[in-house]
């Protein structure tokens, strides 16, 4: 008795969290969806699908979305993976620590900031005046998707490293050192055992990276200089310019619906892919 | 030190401005080598609403706080206003009438003066957004002194909303070193953008402009919401997008790293730029183009209503009006603070163009702010 009560009682600070800031603002948004736009902008009441019916112009925005983020999401992956296996696994624990901080530190400055850097570096006096003193002439990088996703994975990168890392971190040498004592070569113990037992830390790291791709409006709105079109950029111009609130409400509704399509789906691809290869790893 | 007898000259008041502005000179010297701390002093004297004693100060409260545009303001005016009468001035930047419109129609935007341009008042005051002006509350507002066609949009069926800030219009910026030479039509800049300056061109990330002048390009109006004549310019958009440079209103940084040669460019943005890179011109549209006008407003809801006519009235006083214009390079329509510009400046084509070069163009109208289908053809063009 007394144990429940205190469980609900420290539950209490959660629920009325996630109640007045999750529940709350996602019913007003479904409820939004349904009105209509006023004819001087903002929101009337009222009970319509029309605005649902208009999803489809903006396709192109989640055609981009859904294209750009699980690359960015793979490159990302691509990026840290050896990063996070070199910080584990590899390196002195006497640099250890200095290495992480340096994977951390440009967290300490707001990416709004860390994304202007990016302008110089790829704007004409950056990497492309670089490539031209050794003859590749008139390199644009700048405003193209290339540099949203440069942005995106350079933004994104830390967020990847660390759940690999832990999951690297608590990898039981002695497996190794014993698959190394029936004669395994190292990519198959790498393959059998590491890369398998790391899996929670690359789907923990991917998830997180694509569920605020998904979101994001920062970076192509920067580095692709207006012509990058995410669904978050689409929000900002629906309810900031445009103040179409219900058109604006019914998007936000379709990319959380598309996102959990997408997040269930690759969860459970993974859970497939993982589990098979747990199989391989007790053969 | 200066005898603060002599007036100084206005070559030399450019210079100490520009000196106080990089931080080289104290304020204290910038106001009294220029006379303006003296200005000020007899201006307080004169009109005792503007330099209040301490208890005073205590009725507008400590702080007032303003919504305007980017590179709107001279920063040196907030700290004498704040030492005027103790109240600071807090300033949010913003990018588009509809991005300040849509924070207070959220409400609560705590907000106290506002800057809405002409096109955009109307839907304020439809909404019951804006607070009718108490004009006894504003004295340094000589309705007479102000050219009619840029503080008349001000005013709504006899009632006054808004008083003027400053005006300007919506031209070309080109690097004439990179175009070789003069842009002053929109033809010249959206065919120029799809063949010589590939890749090199931006135009606004703003609806009202951005589609307004492809309507002009086509010879319609600015204005238009003829679904036929908004298709056509769509086609325009479309058919340039894969060549411009950027669609971003924030166009300086670009235009004066030469990475984008010619631009969309509000006047004081032009002005900004010719003044540190002579080889930036401004240019309007022959075809037509936006003239547009400012205003200062105080929104129903303000926190610190007193303030907020202390700080209109502040900021229209001609000698405060004049230093302002210096700062930012927009024209002003009110006669007493053209008065005391520098004959340079109001000779600038950039910053007053002749009479002729302005007479095509069009106020943006409230149905072109609000029109759905112009949001919407804004959307296709960026996604596409």
């Amino acid at each position: 008795m007394t144990q429940s009560r205190a469980r609900a009682l420290l539950l209490t600070p959660a629920g009325l969290w996630y109640a007045a800031m999750l529940l709350l603002p996602l019913a007003v948004v479904l409820i939004f969806s349904f009105g209509e736009r006023s004819a001087i902008g903002g929101y009337a009441p009222g009970f319509t699908f029309e605005q649902y019916a208009n999803l489809p112009a903006r396709f192109a925005a989640f055609r981009n979305t859904l294209t750009l983020a699980p690359v960015g999401t793979v490159a990302a992956l691509v990026i840290a993976y050896p990063l996070a296996y070199f910080l584990a696994v590899k390196v002195s624990p006497k640099w250890k620590t200095m290495l992480l901080v340096l994977v951390i530190v440009p967290f300490w400055t707001s990416i709004l900031i860390r994304s202007y850097a990016w302008i110089f570096l790829l704007g004409g006096k950056g990497i492309p005046a670089l490539l031209e003193s050794i003859g590749l002439d008139d390199v644009r990088l700048l405003n193209t998707p290339f540099a949203v996703l440069v942005g995106i994975v350079y933004g994104y990168l830390p967020l990847m490293v660390f759940p690999i890392y832990v999951a690297l971190e608590k990898l039981d040498k002695r497996l190794l050192e014993a698959a190394a004592d029936l004669g395994t070569p190292p990519w198959r113990a790498f393959l059998q055992i590491t890369l398998p037992l790391s899996m929670p830390g690359v789907l923990t790291g991917s998830m997180l990276v694509f569920i605020l791709l998904m979101g994001e409006f920062l970076i192509p709105a920067i580095l692709g200089g207006g012509k990058v079109f995410f669904v978050g950029n689409a929000l900002v111009d629906l309810f900031l310019q445009s103040r179409n609130w219900a058109f604006g409400s019914a998007v936000a509704v379709a990319l959380v619906g598309v996102m959990l399509i997408t997040v269930g789906v690759y969860t459970r691809l993974v859970k497939r892919f993982g589990a098979s290869r747990d199989d391989v790893g007790l053969m | 030190m200066k005898d603060d007898n002599t007036p100084i000259s206005r070559k030399a008041f450019m210079e100490e401005l520009r000196r106080y502005q990089k931080g080289s000179v104290s304020r204290r010297h910038f106001l009294g080598v220029t006379g303006l701390g003296t200005a000020a002093a007899v201006m307080g004297g004169a009109l005792p609403g503007l330099l209040p004693g301490r208890a005073r100060a205590q009725d507008i409260g400590d702080r007032v706080v303003l919504a305007t545009w980017p590179n709107y303001h001279d920063p040196a005016n907030f700290d004498a206003f704040t030492d005027a009468t103790g109240a600071y001035t807090q300033v949010n930047v913003f990018g588009s009438n509809e991005e300040m419109l849509a924070k207070i129609q959220a409400g609560g935007s705590g907000w106290d003066v506002f800057v809405p341009t002409n096109y955009a008042i109307p839907t304020y005051v439809e909404a019951d957004l804006i607070e009718p002006l108490d004009l006894s509350k504003i004295p340094n507002f000589d309705a007479a002194a102000f050219e009619k066609r840029f503080s008349d949009a001000g005013t709504i069926d006899g009632v006054v909303y808004g008083v003027p800030k400053n005006w300007g219009t919506t031209g070309i910026a080109f690097n004439s070193d990179k175009t070789g030479g003069v842009v002053d039509s929109w033809k010249a800049f959206f065919d120029g953008a799809r063949d010589k300056w590939d890749g090199r061109a931006m135009v606004h990330d703003y609806q009202l402009t951005t589609i307004g002048n492809a309507l002009v390009y086509h010879g319609f109006s600015f204005n238009s919401v003829d679904p036929n004549e908004l298709a056509q310019a769509e086609k325009l958009l479309i058919d340039v997008k894969p060549h411009l440079y950027a669609i971003s209103s924030d166009y300086q940084p670009a235009m004066r790293n030469g990475d984008a040669w010619l631009t969309m460019c509000w006047t004081g943005d032009g002005k900004q730029m010719n003044a540190d890179m002579p080889e930036i011109g401004f240019a309007l549209g022959k075809e037509g183009g936006e003239i547009w006008s400012d205003y200062y407003a105080i929104p129903k809801d303000a926190p610190h209503k007193e303030a907020a006519y202390a700080l209109i009235n502040y900021l229209l006083s001609p000698e405060v009006n004049a230093k302002e214009a210096l700062a930012h390079g927009y024209p002003v329509a009110d006669s007493r603070t053209n008065a005391l510009l520098p004959e340079e400046l109001l000779n600038d084509p950039i910053i007053y163009p002749a009479a002729e070069a302005l007479s095509p163009l069009e106020f943006g109208a409230a149905v072109t702010l609000t029109d759905p289908n112009r949001a919407e053809l804004m959307a296709r063009f960026k996604s596409a």
